[in-house]
Parts: structure tokens; C-alpha cells; sequence
């Protein structure tokens, strides 16, 4: 009897401790974020600065993310949408509103693009921006002249005009599984609004698709890094930092495959990569103490140094290397980035229009 | 035939023979308190320890088969919303006083009318019923040349079979990504002796899901075939040949007649998850492969419409059923006539 008292004390001693530690916050923060997508030394850094562990997670597709975030309970502390989802996401109500007194590095943030993530989130109230790329053209420079010596490099005709697209088909095209990306885009090129949520508007985008369906080898989100850098394919729509990425693996492979990115001159998708706090996240303070730590000019520096994606943080554009800052595919000039366009959300009833016209595109059904 | 009676003696309960292996258990196990408590318990409410037996498997299906089953049933029946989580509510109590109940039967109207649906349907059936066939075909002569090898080298080839399942079933779909593209091993290796000219395109083809199926899923037909098999009395093939029956009408006037339970479990066991499969597809199909399981994904994941992926998930549990149970009854009677 004595004994089971005893046990029952020491555990009850436990409990005790146990509920007075999550009182006071543990020192972790749990991160969700898109894989290949940061320089780890800044999280052992933060770690080391903070004394908050870090449990780094990560996710290949918004869809997922989007799961976990609507069906609740998801145990994370930051997350990491794109703009559009983001967006559908706030208005369901899955995040918490920034305490901006705990934010000081907020000051570092570029109002320009501060300005276009306002779209998705107004007055940025939950979220900030970590990355922001474009969604373009990814080709193979000497298969593209040994078959068309005078293509249209720096138009979307390469992918939407049936005399173009049709030389390109036996030497291999992909092109993202993101209808959200590839209908706005191909609606920019027949002139049409590419942010309407008009399901007749749309529709008439659908001819053009076809089009670079009847071309196209695979539909496919991140296949193309490793088949354009290997040179198995020729032509790719994708985002601009995966296409810099099979660049770069291709000139260090050394087999003399030359990849290049290019914004088209009819204007690209342009997307956001937003830093949020869910609304049951178990650790907020850190949450904050970790996404001022990002804002950190230094770290966002080094961030963009190593995944070539443009930040969202204007102090750190002195601190990035020459290869990062000073290529137009990156960080484009300022007469593009007034041609980028961005997309919000389709509502609930289009996006069942657009995902079954993308089936019809992708399957033929 | 032992296990039968077995069950029928302990059921029967007579109280003066020696008890079976449960009795046993349930005697020893009346040593510790609270196990004493328990069956105390039970007996005061005339219940007995072999109940609680039998009633394993139903808590069993109840908690992870029923009731899942009502949630996904409950929420074919909604409708999508932006909220957490991304579905109305069924069941609305108003005012404290009023229970108000919407059922939503658009899901399943958009399930006729859509010919997506019914195509992507029609579609997995064919395709699960092309590889079950093909795993059979496969399967029956390897089950029964294990069946017919030595007991050690019987033993090395059981474990050769099993041995895939030690690999993650995804890395082994993945290897099948290598081996099948276009500058793979396979075709480096027809290239090489000859067979063909120019590669083949297998990957992102219905040819490579059907490989992907049936590699996949063989085991499952072996095993069964196998345990089939093992337990055949050779007598019978040998009593045949003493009267003159040829080797291969015996084969099929009496081992696969008696091999039809095995052949019939194993069929069970490829078809029906390959009806609903979404990984071979995803990774080895074309974007022309239409299966139930990626509309599915498409419409939770794409679409973030839970009501209408349940929907889908209803009608091929239903349209998996029926044939089973169709199967169940047929056993039955082919029990009851014997």
C-alpha cells in the first residue's frame, strides 16, 4: 500500500512539472516549410542563438499543406503557403494574426513586394513574405537552335503556338501540374484577364491548352530539374529557381547540357511564399522569435544565396552574391516585374471548373 | 476438420470434459485479479469468457472498419465550405431546441452525371481485372513448383517470396522508374542484344502500371495458391494415374478443381486493392491513365472537396462489396451441399 502511495506521488510530481513546462512554452518550434528550400546553417544558428530546437519539416506540394491545415490539429508552428493558398487558408480562419511589437526586423521588408502579397493577405496581417519566384521557361540552349534556329525565346508562343511547340515534341516538353499557374498563364497569352474568375473566360483558354497538350511528354511538378539538367528533355514550364537549379547541376555535372530560364515577354505568373503561424500553433512565441530571426538581413542573404529564389527582404539585396542579385531571371528588372502578373484564389465553385478542365487537358476524359 | 470440432466442443461448453486450449487459458488466467474480476463480472451478467472471445473481431471491425465507414458515409452527405474543416456541418442544433439535418445528395448526382467518374470506375475494374488475371497466371505455376520442390529448397524459395516485403513498397514502384524509362536498364539491355532499334517508351504507360500490379501484388496470389497446394492429397493424382489419366488431364480434371479455394482467395486479394490503387499509377502511369484512386486525390487534395472524395469512396466500397458478398453466399452453399 505504502509503495503504490509512493507511486502515485512521484507520478502525479511528474504530471505537475510536466503541465508547468508547457505553461512557460517549450523551447521548440516546429517548421514547415518547402524541401530544398533553405540553408540549414541559419536554423543551427537560430538554435544557437535562441536556445529554441528547431524540428524541421517538409513538404513538395501546397495541396498537402492545405490538407493538414483545414483538417486542424496539424502541431506546427510556422507554415509556408504560396499567395493563393495562403489566401483561402486565411479566410477559413487557420492562422493567427501577427503580434508585429514582437516583429522588429519587419522594418527590412521591400514595400514593393510587401505591396503585391497585401492581394492574398491584406496589410500582410498574418503572414510574411520568405520567397518569391516567377513561373517561366526552362529550355536546353543548343537542342532549341539545332531545331529552330530562330525561335521565339523570350515568348510564351514556344509553348502555346502549334508551329513552334510541334518542333520541340520529339526532343521532350514538361510542364508544371499546376492548373492554377499554367491556365492564368496561358490566358495572359491570348490576351485575356489571367486573374478572372469567370468560368466562360477561362474556357476560352482551354483551345490554346490543347494545343500544348497534344506536344507535351509529362505533367509533372518537379521531374524537369533532373530531366532538363540531364538533357532529356528540351523545353519545361516551371519555377524560375528550379530551372536556375538544373542550370547549375548541369554545368557542374560537365556534360555539356546548357539549361537557361526566361521570364516571356507577355508577362509570368508571379508567386509568393508566405511565412504564417497556424491558429493552434502549440508554440507562438517562438514562432515569432523564429520569423523575426528570418527577417534577419544576414540570414535572408544567406537563404537566397543558396536556393537562388528572390526574398522578400530589401536589407539583405547588398548582402546577396553577384550570381543572385544581378541575374534577370532572379531578381528580373524593373521593366519585367511590372509585366508579372499574380493570381488569387478561384472560388470554390470555378476551382471545380478548372481542376475538371485540367483533367480533361491532362487525361483526355 | 479437427479445428471444427474443436470449436464446436467449446462452444457446446459441457462441463465435465477436459477444457480446450481457450478453457485452459481461461484457467490459468483466473490467478491474477483482475482478470477474476472481469470474468466475475461477466458471469453475473451471463456472459461467458467465450463470447468475449468472439467478440474480438466485431470490436475489431466496429472500430476500424465500421465506424470510419459511417464517418466517410456521414460526410458524403455534406457540402464543401472554407472553413476548418473544409465541410458544412450534417447535424445543426438551432436555438437550443431544434436539431436541423441537411443532407446534400449532390455529390453523388455529380457522380452520375459527370461521365469522369463512371469512366475512371469502369477504368480501375479493367485494370485490376487485366493484372489479377496476369498475377494468376504468373503465380499458379510458381505456387506450384514451390509446392513440388524439396522441403529445404521449398523453405529458401517461401523466404524468396516474402523477402520484397523487407523493402518499402514505394522504393520498390520507384526502381521500377529506372528500369523502365527510356535510356533504363531494360532498354539499355534490348538495345544491347539487339531485340529493338530505338528505345521503348514504357514509362508513363499503361503498360508499365500493369508490370507495377503485378510485381507488386504477386506475393499475394502465391501465398494462398501455395498454402492451397500444400495441403492437396497427392494420393488423389496418384490414384489417377493409376487409372490411366495422362498427367495433364489429372492437372486439370482434379488439382485445380480442388486448387479453386486458393485460386479464389488470392484473385481477393489482388483485385481488390489494385480497384482502388493510387501509387503505381501516379508514378509509372501516363496522364491518360484514369483510376478511381486518382480522381480521389484530385478531388481531396486539388479540389480540397472532402464530401465528394467520400462520395467516390462510398460507391467502390459498394461496388467492392457486392461481388464479395455474392462470392460469400456462393461458399455457403457449396458448404452447405457438401
Amino acid at each position: 500500500m505504502n509503495h503504490s502511495l509512493h507511486t502515485l506521488f512521484s507520478v502525479s510530481a511528474i504530471a505537475l512539472c510536466a503541465i508547468s513546462a508547457v505553461h512557460a512554452e517549450d523551447k521548440v518550434v516546429n517548421v514547415y516549410n518547402w524541401s530544398d528550400y533553405i540553408d540549414e546553417s541559419t536554423l543551427a544558428e537560430f538554435e544557437e542563438k535562441t536556445g529554441i530546437k528547431v524540428v524541421y519539416d517538409v513538404f513538395d506540394s501546397n495541396e498537402v499543406l492545405e490538407t493538414k491545415m483545414l483538417a486542424g490539429g496539424s502541431g506546427y508552428d510556422i507554415v509556408v503557403p504560396t499567395g493563393s493558398f495562403l489566401a483561402r487558408q486565411i479566410q477559413a480562419g487557420a492562422f493567427r494574426k501577427l503580434d508585429k511589437d514582437k516583429l522588429p526586423n519587419l522594418e527590412n521588408m521591400w514595400q514593393q513586394i510587401s505591396d503585391r502579397t497585401a492581394a492574398y493577405d491584406p496589410d500582410n496581417t498574418y503572414s510574411i513574405n520568405y520567397m518569391w519566384g516567377t513561373t517561366g521557361i526552362g529550355y536546353n540552349v543548343d537542342m532549341i537552335k539545332e531545331r529552330m534556329p530562330d525561335a521565339p525565346l523570350d515568348s510564351w508562343a514556344m509553348i502555346f503556338d502549334p508551329a513552334v511547340i510541334s518542333k520541340f515534341k520529339d526532343c521532350g516538353i514538361h510542364i508544371l501540374d499546376a492548373p492554377a499557374e499554367i491556365i492564368p498563364t496561358a490566358l495572359k497569352y491570348i490576351g485575356e484577364d489571367p486573374d478572372t474568375d469567370d468560368a466562360k473566360v477561362i474556357a476560352k483558354a482551354e483551345e490554346t491548352l490543347m494545343v500544348m497538350r497534344e506536344n507535351t511528354t509529362k505533367f509533372h511538378s518537379s521531374e524537369y530539374i533532373n530531366a532538363l539538367a540531364n538533357g532529356d528533355i528540351c523545353l519545361a514550364v516551371g519555377w524560375s529557381g528550379d530551372v536556375l537549379q538544373a542550370r547549375d547541376r548541369a554545368a557542374e555535372a560537365g556534360n555539356d547540357v546548357k539549361v537557361e530560364y526566361v521570364i516571356p515577354k507577355e508577362g509570368a505568373l508571379m508567386w509568393f511564399d508566405q511565412m504564417a503561424i497556424p491558429v493552434d500553433a502549440p508554440h507562438p512565441d517562438n514562432a515569432h522569435a523564429f520569423l523575426n530571426f528570418m527577417m534577419d538581413p544576414q540570414i535572408m542573404a544567406r537563404n537566397s544565396n543558396y536556393v537562388y529564389y528572390a526574398n522578400g527582404n530589401k536589407a539583405s539585396q547588398p548582402l546577396l552574391n553577384e550570381d543572385v542579385i544581378g541575374d534577370p531571371a532572379i531578381y528580373p528588372p524593373e521593366s519585367t516585374v511590372e509585366q508579372l502578373f499574380t493570381k488569387t484564389p478561384y472560388s470554390p465553385r470555378t476551382q471545380r471548373t478548372v481542376t475538371r478542365m485540367w483533367t480533361r487537358i491532362v487525361s483526355g476524359h | 476438420m479437427s479445428e471444427q470440432n474443436e470449436i464446436g466442443f467449446i462452444s457446446n461448453d459441457p462441463p465435465h470434459r477436459a477444457p480446450g486450449p481457450i478453457g485452459s487459458l481461461h484457467a490459468s488466467l483466473l490467478a491474477y485479479t483482475p482478470y477474476r474480476w472481469l470474468a466475475g463480472k461477466l458471469a453475473a451478467s451471463g456472459l461467458r469468457v467465450r463470447h468475449l472471445v468472439i467478440a474480438v473481431p466485431y470490436i475489431w471491425l466496429l472500430l476500424f472498419f465500421l465506424a470510419p465507414f459511417l464517418i466517410v458515409f456521414k460526410l458524403s452527405f455534406s457540402e464543401y465550405r472554407i472553413a476548418i474543416p473544409p465541410y458544412a456541418p450534417i447535424f445543426e442544433f438551432i436555438d437550443q431546441t431544434y436539431l436541423q439535418v441537411r443532407l446534400s445528395i449532390d455529390n453523388y448526382r455529380l457522380l452520375f452525371q459527370d461521365s469522369l467518374y463512371i469512366q475512371a470506375y469502369l477504368n480501375s475494374v479493367r485494370v485490376a481485372g487485366i493484372s489479377t488475371l496476369l498475377t494468376l497466371l504468373i503465380g499458379y505455376p510458381i505456387a506450384y513448383s514451390m509446392v513440388k520442390a524439396r522441403p529445404r529448397t521449398r523453405f529458401i524459395l517461401l523466404m524468396l517470396v516474402i523477402l520484397p516485403f523487407w523493402t518499402s513498397f514505394l522504393i520498390r514502384v520507384y526502381a521500377w522508374i529506372g528500369i523502365l524509362k527510356n535510356e533504363g536498364l531494360l532498354n539499355a539491355f534490348l538495345l544491347k542484344i539487339g531485340l529493338i532499334s530505338e528505345p521503348l517508351s514504357l514509362l508513363n504507360t499503361d503498360i508499365a502500371v500493369y508490370i507495377g500490379i503485378v510485381y507488386s501484388y504477386l506475393p499475394f496470389m502465391i501465398l494462398p495458391l501455395y498454402a492451397n497446394l500444400e495441403k492437396m492429397d497427392m494420393s488423389l493424382i496418384e490414384a489417377a494415374t493409376d487409372l490411366g489419366c495422362k498427367p495433364v488431364p489429372a492437372f486439370w480434371k482434379i488439382t485445380l478443381p480442388l486448387s479453386l479455394p486458393g485460386i479464389v482467395a488470392g484473385c481477393f486479394l489482388v483485385f481488390i486493392p489494385a480497384v482502388g490503387e493510387f501509387v503505381i499509377p501516379d508514378l509509372l502511369g501516363g496522364p491518360d491513365t484514369l483510376m478511381i484512386g486518382k480522381v480521389l486525390w484530385t478531388e481531396f487534395f486539388n479540389n480540397l472537396d472532402w464530401p465528394l472524395s467520400s462520395a467516390v469512396a462510398v460507391l467502390l466500397l459498394l461496388l467492392l462489396i457486392v461481388p464479395i458478398v455474392l462470392f460469400q453466399r456462393h461458399q455457403q452453399k457449396t458448404a452447405e451441399s457438401h
